[in-house]
Order: C-alpha cells, then structure tokens, then sequence
C-alpha cells in the first residue's frame, strides 16, 4: 500500500554533458519496469533525434515510475529531466522547482566540471537535497574517491557514501533509488489549500492542444474542472489530466498536492502556458501564485533567411511550428537589401540557436543563410529614452547615442591547470574581468570571469575547446549590463553597405574585428567580371579595405569535333553556382561568406 | 546541306595533356573501324558540303581516310579536312590524302619552339612542324591550318610571338590557338609541372591575338583566326547550330533537329551493325545553346536572332550591364565579345545567357 504523501519522491537529475544523466533515467526507468525491456531504447526520454546524437537533453520531461523499496515499501517517484545547459537556465530552475532533490551525476574519470557546479548551485539556491552519484566506475580512468573529494571540498555537500554506479552496465542502479528514498524529502504542502501547479513544460498535442506539465504544490484539481493561468489570466476547462508514463500519458481523476503530472484543457498557444507560470482553479482561486516566475527574454538574436528565396513561406511555417512547443523562441519578419525575406529570431543563447537552426535544416529540409548573432543592447539617448537593439541595423546615429550598454555574464571556465596561462590570454582578449580561481584539486582549477556576452557569442567556445585540446568546460549566465564603448561596424561592397553584414563590437576591438572581416570576404568571394573593393567602416570611415581581383580567364578554348556537352556542363554548373549567389548589386556572394564572418579567430 | 565528321581515334602515341578518347594505332583495328565507319556513311546516304576527319589522329591512318572516301558522296565546293601530327605526315600519306579528294589539312604544330614542345610531350620538333607544313603545301594541300596551343609550360608573350612569325612566313591560311586546359587525371596534371599562371596566361592570349591579327590572320572565333575567305566552314556549322553528322566512337551530332553522340568505345563500335546514338537534350535548338555557341564567335549574337528566341533586345542590353564595358562590343544589330572578353567568355555566356531557356 502506498501512503501518499510520505512515499512519493519527487526528484531530477543534473549532470554535466556527457556524464551520464539521460542513460541513468534510463536504467531507472528499466529498473522500476516503467517500460518494458522490450520497448527499452537508448535515452528514451531524449526522444527528438537531435538530443540523442548530441547527447544533450533540450525540452525537459518527466516520468512517474513504482518502486518497492528494500524494505519492502511502494514509493511513486517523480523523475524530472532537465536540459542540462545554461540556455535553458530557466526553464532548469522551473524544473528545480517542482522537486524536492537533485540526483547529482559526477563523471569519475573526469570529476566536476563547469556544468556540473553550475547545476549544483542551482540545485542548492532550489533548496533541494542533493544526491550525489559517482557514474562510468567501469572506465579504466574512473577514480570515485578523487570525485569524492571534490564534490565535499568544492560543492560542500557530504559525498563519502555517494553510490558508485555504471548506469552503461547497470551496476549499482537500485542504491541510487534507495539514496533518493533516504535522502529527500517526502512533497509536503496542504491538500485542502486552493490549488496551486507550477508550469514546469509544455508541449503542443495536435489533438489536445497545448499540454502541461505541472507540480501540484497545494490543494487537487479534478477532471472537468476550471483552470486560470496566473501570470497571463487565461482561462480553460480540463479536458484530460493524469500522470506521465514513461511511454505515454496516463489519465487519471484528480491531482493532488505533491504530485507531479499533466493538464490539457484545449490550451491554444503555447504564449498562454508560459514555464514557471502558477495555474490555479477558477472556482477556488489561490491569492498569490508561487514566487520566481518571469517572462524570459531572449539574449541572442540573428537574422534567418532561406537561401533559396521562394521558401520564405516555408521558413514561416516551420518557425510557427517550432515555437508551438518553445515559447523561448521568438521571431519577427525582417527584410534585408542583401538576403531578401527572413526573420530575426531571438534565442535564449547560443546553443539554444544552434539547435533551432539545426532543427529547421533537418527537420524542415530548409537551406539556411544566417547573419552573425547579435547579443541585446541597452542604449541611453540623448533625448533620455532607453531603448534595446538586438538588431544592428536599428543602431541608432552615435550623436544620438549618450551612453550604451551591453549584457555581461558571470562565467566558470573549468580546465586542467596545464591551460590556465591561455585561457587568461583568451579570456583577456575578450574583455574578460578575472574574478577569481579556485583550485578544484591539485590539477584542476575553477577559472572564475565576467566577461561580456556580445564576446563569447560568436567563437569563444570553439577557441576554448582549441585551445585546451577539449579538456576545458565552460558555463556562464547572463548578470545584467554594464556601460561600454561600442560602435556599429559596417561592411561594403563594391561601395554599397551590405546590411547583413553589419556588426555592434567594442570600440577597442573595431579595427581588428574589421580588418579580419576583410580579409574573410576576400577569401571567400569569388573573382568576378568586376573588381570588388571590400571596405569596413565605422560611420563613414573606412577603417579596413581589400580587394577581389576581376577575374582574367575563364575561357574554354575548345569546341571540339562538335561535342558541345563540356561546355554546357561547365555553363550549367557556373549558372548553378550562380543561382546560389546573392546578388548584392552586381556582386555576387556565396552564401558562405555570411557564415565565414562568424567566425573571425579560427 | 550537312556537315560530316568522322571521329578517327587512333595515336600513335598519347600526349600528356590529352583527355579525348583515342587508342593505340594498329592496322588491322584502325582497318576494322574504317569498314564500321562505312557502313554507317552508307546508310545515311547524304551528299556533304563540309567533311572532318578528327581525331586521334587521323593522318595516322590515312589509308583508311582514303577508303573512307571513296564512299562518301560530296558537294563540289566541298571544304574536306584532315588532322594530322607532322611526324605522320609522308610525300605518300599526304598525296593519297590530296588525291581522294581532301583539301584541306589541320597540322597539329603546337608551337614553333621546342622547349614548348619537349614540355609538351610532344613528338614531333619546331623544323618537323615546319617541314610538314612545306611538304604539304608542295602536295597540293594550298588550305592549311596549324594548331597553336597557349599557355603551355614555359611560354611567354614573346615566345608565343615568335612562333607565330616563323608561321606566317609559310603558306598557312588558318591558325586555331586553343589555350591549354589541364584536365584531370592526365599525365600533364600529375607532372607538376610550372604552367603559366591565369595572368600571364591572359597576356600570352593577348599577344597571339595581336601577332595574327598583325600578319594577316584575322580573328573570326575565340580559338580560330583565318586569311580572308578561307574560315573553316566545317566548323563555322558547330558556332552557328547548323546541321553536322557525327560518325565514329566518340562522335557527336546536331542532325534531324536532334543532338545525339555514340559512345567512346572502339569496339562497341566495331560490334555494331550501325552505331548506337544517346540522344541528348530536348530536341530543337534552347536560347541558351545558340547563344552560348554563337556568342563564341567575332560576329556574335544579333539581337534578330535573339528575338527569333523571344528575347528582347532590351534583356540582352540590361544584362550587358553585368559585364564590364571593355569586355562587350555592342552595336545596333549585335552583342560580341572583344579579346578581353573572350578570355571570360565562360562568365560572360553565364550572364549573358543566364536563365533564359527559350526552346525553338
């Protein structure tokens, strides 16, 4: 017999990438024979085939599973997986929110790393109660007592009794479900109450409509029952509600306080369903909804343009589609004179839209062209008004400009100590201001910087990873703006300002960042019939310029015994190429040379 | 009335920058061809006013040329060339050649240097070509036309000026100058040898344009430069999309309205009772082709032929506009390219042409 609330456990797992998060649910899920060996498929709760391949869980999910502990009792657990990744902060946090303890994953051959203290930290502002596993004890390089160690010295959590799992084997899987029935907290919180549900994910059901997922804080809520949004006043009737299977939905009758489970009510859009949102019922409506929500505000913009023209309407459709299920992604229609009809898609941050951009390619099967992502900037006029500008285009006249700030983030460069010396050259070269360093062991060091987001928004990452061979992890959030010097840069060719090209960069680093734009476009423009002159310019300075030689011979000589198929094959494939090309007045550019420019340093 | 080309692709030896097909020269293949080639002459049964005889190297194999033509069935005027490699070329070959009714020969010099052609892989020397060129004009043949390739391992400018003055000072009445294209997977592309670069090789262009024009040979396609009236009518038919007929493995052909070509293989050839034709294309003749081939010329494309396509003069001057001023001559009848133009032609076509495909 189960007794409700004492044995329901509700819980998530944060784990830096890779550490084993996704294939512990998993064995999770096997063990408490939520699914069916038979239908057990690797990281089942990553179901889009883009987290599978990278490994990396984007929407946060949840699954209900039974478990008859060693001594005998039922216990209903409530698993949570989170996005492991700092875009996805937020929408972390919410998750946080609706448990009571963290399941922490630390990789034993690799220890802590950035992500992991990042998820910690969360985890613990949370007030839950961490659970720290020691995974991948299989591997020959694994050392749990150095994890060990760290997880005490650096986190400040008791680890000596953490379980040493291989979730890969399924060694050890049961102690990590014991650990968890010890360690946290039963849900607390009165039945009786008004009902109160943290919006913790949605998702849009062709059927249903939008679906949420919540955690029933205070009071229950029954099937036909009236429900209000509190943060936008929406309004609608249950048609279904139940708990999360790990293959599917289950409907039930009710849901009561300290459980974790679904509500669909016809919702329309997604916008009315905002994560972290309180829902209430109608009938019985609670004072005050549950504290920390916010709307969350994109931080990173970018233009996106079909390459090919005529799938404007395409691009649309494809957008709307994905915005249904993330209400984190925002767009508008944008025209530009160098790429046509696109849209400037706003992003939590940029993994949030690398993902987007991949998910259009392959999901949609569209051809992208996408300008340099732009961070949001904050501009004091001289008419007093303060105005964003997440497009540089919109940059205002710098006589109009009294002062202008850009957003900073706090940000944890976790490496082997081998790389301190380049990492501070690179942290350095990008305005970064040294916090401090903390020693994780002898040859591990927690780099601590703040460092401007508009820096680490194009390469910073790659240029990382290069510089340490891939043994460095880097986490950062966003911790407001702070006045700078910034300039608007611009890029013509052959005379005319290609806007697409344009770029917001700190003073300090113009000329450089322009006369590498430069040199990148000559690189990759093709020579053309024309000479081309490329200059960047800093209102009507010119500050860097290179030229495309006119090409001199493109000839084929010979027509030979009447065979006229080489040359229409090599006309054919230079009116293909052609075709790719966009055509900025009478210069042509590869589509190519948009993305180039992003990336300056490598 | 139609054109004839007869694709003879026998070498005596491969040159390392050729990608045509052609194989080994033995008598009794190059016998067996010959037969295969009549047979398909004899079913088409048509009369000619142009004859070639390409290659390979059809001086190769001059006695199957010969029983080649006593089948064939040609106007008066008939304008009937051969190819040939100066060290093929015999007092015999060349007077059985001249007998069976060829007047015209196409001597594949290359230069007039034999640092060139040594780098060149060539057989044959500058006194050779020479000769060649001597013996055949003393065997009758009084329409010649010499090869000249440009841009060609340690050529220049004033190299390519002096093998056009040593020329000149023969009886030749055609020159074709076909700038060198590395193809892949050639002996040449794998030798690593030092070509003279997209400048230089634009100038060594330039100046052969200059030097023929200076002697006489005046410039009528990208590659072919002639004394007045003696223009290769043969393949003036390719630039301006007339009829041509296509014989032999490899061959190709615009013919019934239709471009066909048989395949390069010698001995499917030989097999078949006539020769197998791989139609390409749609039929007719697109804008785009006619354009393409006929802005190759010095005439260049007339905005009366452009309308006939339905395009109007108004497009093709807009279009003009994407190409530099020096690189077009533009009148009220017609667009052409200028030697500068040429040596971008490819380009210049692409804009020029460029999503126009207007079928007729």
């Amino acid at each position: 017999m189960l007794s409700y609330p004492e044995n329901i456990r509700n819980f998530c797992i944060v784990a830096h990438i890779d550490h084993g998060k996704s294939t512990l649910a998993d064995r999770l899920l096997e063990l408490t024979q939520t699914v069916a060996l038979r239908d057990m498929e690797e990281q089942l709760l990553d179901n889009m085939d883009l987290e599978r391949e990278r490994g990396i869980t984007i929407k946060a999910r949840a699954v209900r599973m039974s478990y008859k502990s060693e001594s005998g009792e039922d216990y209903i657990f409530n698993l949570i997986d989170t996005p492991g990744h700092v875009d996805f902060g937020y929408e972390v946090s919410r998750s946080l929110n609706a448990c009571e303890g963290a399941v922490l994953i630390v990789d034993a051959s690799q220890g802590i790393e950035a992500q992991t203290l990042a998820n910690a930290y969360l985890a613990v502002e949370s007030n839950l109660e961490i659970v720290p596993v020691i995974n991948k004890i299989d591997l020959p390089a694994a050392d749990p007592q150095m994890c060990k160690d760290e997880i005490e010295n650096v986190i400040g959590i008791p680890a000596e009794d953490a379980p040493c799992i291989s979730a890969k084997n399924g060694v050890n899987i049961g102690a990590v479900l014991e650990r968890v029935i010890e360690l946290v907290p039963s849900p607390d919180g009165d039945v009786d109450s008004p009902f109160k549900a943290l919006i913790f994910d949605s998702f849009y059901d062709l059927y249903k409509g939008v679906i949420i997922y919540v955690r029933v804080k205070t009071g229950k809520i029954a099937f036909g029952e009236k429900i209000k949004m509190m943060a936008s006043g929406a309004q609608f009737q249950i048609t279904e509600l139940g708990f999360m299977g790990a293959t599917g939905l289950v409907p039930a009758q009710e849901l009561k306080a300290g459980e974790v489970g679904y509500i669909a009510a016809s919702i329309k859009s997604i916008g009315d369903t905002q994560v972290g949102d309180t829902v209430t019922s109608v009938a019985a409506p609670a004072l005050e909804p549950l504290p920390g929500y916010r709307p969350v505000n994109p931080m990173v913009f970018s233009g996106i343009y079909p390459a090919d023209g005529s799938k404007y309407n395409d691009l649309k459709e494809a957008l709307e589609k994905l915005r249904l299920n993330d209400a984190a992604l925002t767009f508008e229609a944008e025209t530009s004179n160098a790429l046509g009809f696109g849209f400037r898609c706003g992003f939590l941050g940029l993994l949030h839209m690398e993902i987007i951009e991949e998910r259009l390619e392959r999901e949609y099967n569209l051809d992208l062209i996408t300008t340099a992502p732009s961070v949001v900037y904050e501009i004091e006029l001289t008419n007093g008004k303060k105005i964003t500008i997440d497009n540089p285009a919109n940059y205002p006249d710098p006589a109009e400009i009294s002062q202008a700030f850009e957003p900073m983030t706090d940000a944890h460069i976790i490496t082997p100590s081998d790389y301190i010396g380049a990492i501070m050259e690179i942290s350095q070269e990008r305005r970064g201001i040294f916090k401090d360093m903390k020693y994780l062991d002898e040859k591990r060091v927690d780099l601590h910087y703040i460092l401007p987001l508009n820096e680490i928004v194009y390469d910073f990452f790659d240029l990382l990873k290069s510089k340490t061979r891939g043994y460095a992890s880097f986490d950062y959030e966003i911790c407001g703006f702070e006045p700078s010097k910034l300039v608007k840069l611009d890029v013509l060719l052959n005379g005319e300002t290609v806007d697409a090209l344009s770029f917001i960069v700190h003073t300090e680093k113009a000329y450089t960042r322009g006369r590498k734009i430069a040199e990148k476009l000559k690189d990759n423009i093709p020579r053309q019939l024309f000479e081309v002159p490329i200059q960047a310019a800093i209102g009507g300075k010119i500050i860097a310029r290179e030229t495309v030689r006119a090409m001199r011979k493109d000839v084929l000589a010979k027509c030979y015994g009447g065979d006229i198929t080489r040359k229409k094959k090599l006309l054919e494939k230079q009116k293909e190429g052609k075709k790719k090309m966009r055509q900025l007045g009478s210069v042509e550019v590869p589509p190519e040379a948009f993305m180039a420019v992003l990336k300056l340093d490598t | 009335m139609t054109g004839l080309y007869i694709h003879i692709p026998f070498c005596l030896q491969k040159c390392p920058y050729c990608d045509f097909y052609s194989i080994p020269y033995n008598d009794s293949t190059a016998y067996g061809y010959a037969d295969a080639v009549i047979r398909n002459v004899e079913r088409y049964n048509e009369r000619y006013d142009t004859v070639y005889f390409g290659g390979g190297t059809p001086s190769a194999a001059w006695w199957d040329v010969c029983r080649i033509m006593a089948k064939l069935r040609f106007s008066d005027d008939a304008e009937i060339t051969v190819e040939a490699n100066p060290n093929t070329l015999t007092k015999e070959s060349l007077l059985s050649m001249k007998n069976c009714g060829i007047n015209r020969i196409s001597i594949g010099a290359q230069s007039f240097s034999n640092g060139e052609l040594n780098a060149l892989g060539r057989s044959h020397t500058s006194e050779d070509a020479s000769n060649s060129i001597k013996f055949a004009y003393e065997s009758g043949f009084h329409n010649i036309s010499v090869d000249l390739m440009l841009g060609i391992p340690n050529q220049s400018p004033d190299s390519v000026r002096r093998s056009i003055k040593i020329l000149s000072a023969l009886n030749v009445t055609h020159v074709s100058a076909y700038m060198l294209k590395v193809e892949p997977n050639t002996p040449l592309a794998y030798s690593g040898k030092k070509l003279p670069d997209e400048n230089l090789t634009a100038q060594i262009y330039l100046a052969a344009v200059e030097a023929l024009e200076s002697y006489g040979f005046n410039q009528y396609e990208i590659s072919n430069f002639a004394k007045k009236g003696f223009e290769c009518r043969h393949n003036l038919k390719y630039w301006k999309s007339l009829e041509y007929l296509g014989i032999g493995a490899g061959a190709h052909s615009f013919y019934d309205n239709k471009r066909f070509f048989v395949a390069p293989d010698v001995k499917a050839f030989m097999k078949s009772s006539l020769q197998e034709e791989v139609i390409t294309g749609k039929g007719g003749v697109s804008f785009e082709d006619y354009a393409m081939l006929k802005l190759r010329l010095v005439e260049g494309l007339t905005f009366a032929e452009c309308e006939y396509f339905g395009v109007s003069k108004a497009e093709i001057l807009k279009r003009c506009k994407l190409v530099p001023t020096n690189d077009l001559h533009i009148t009220d009848k017609a667009v052409s390219m200028t030697a500068e133009g040429f040596l971008v032609s490819n380009r210049v076509i692409v804009e020029l042409t460029s999503g126009l495909s207007l079928q007729k």
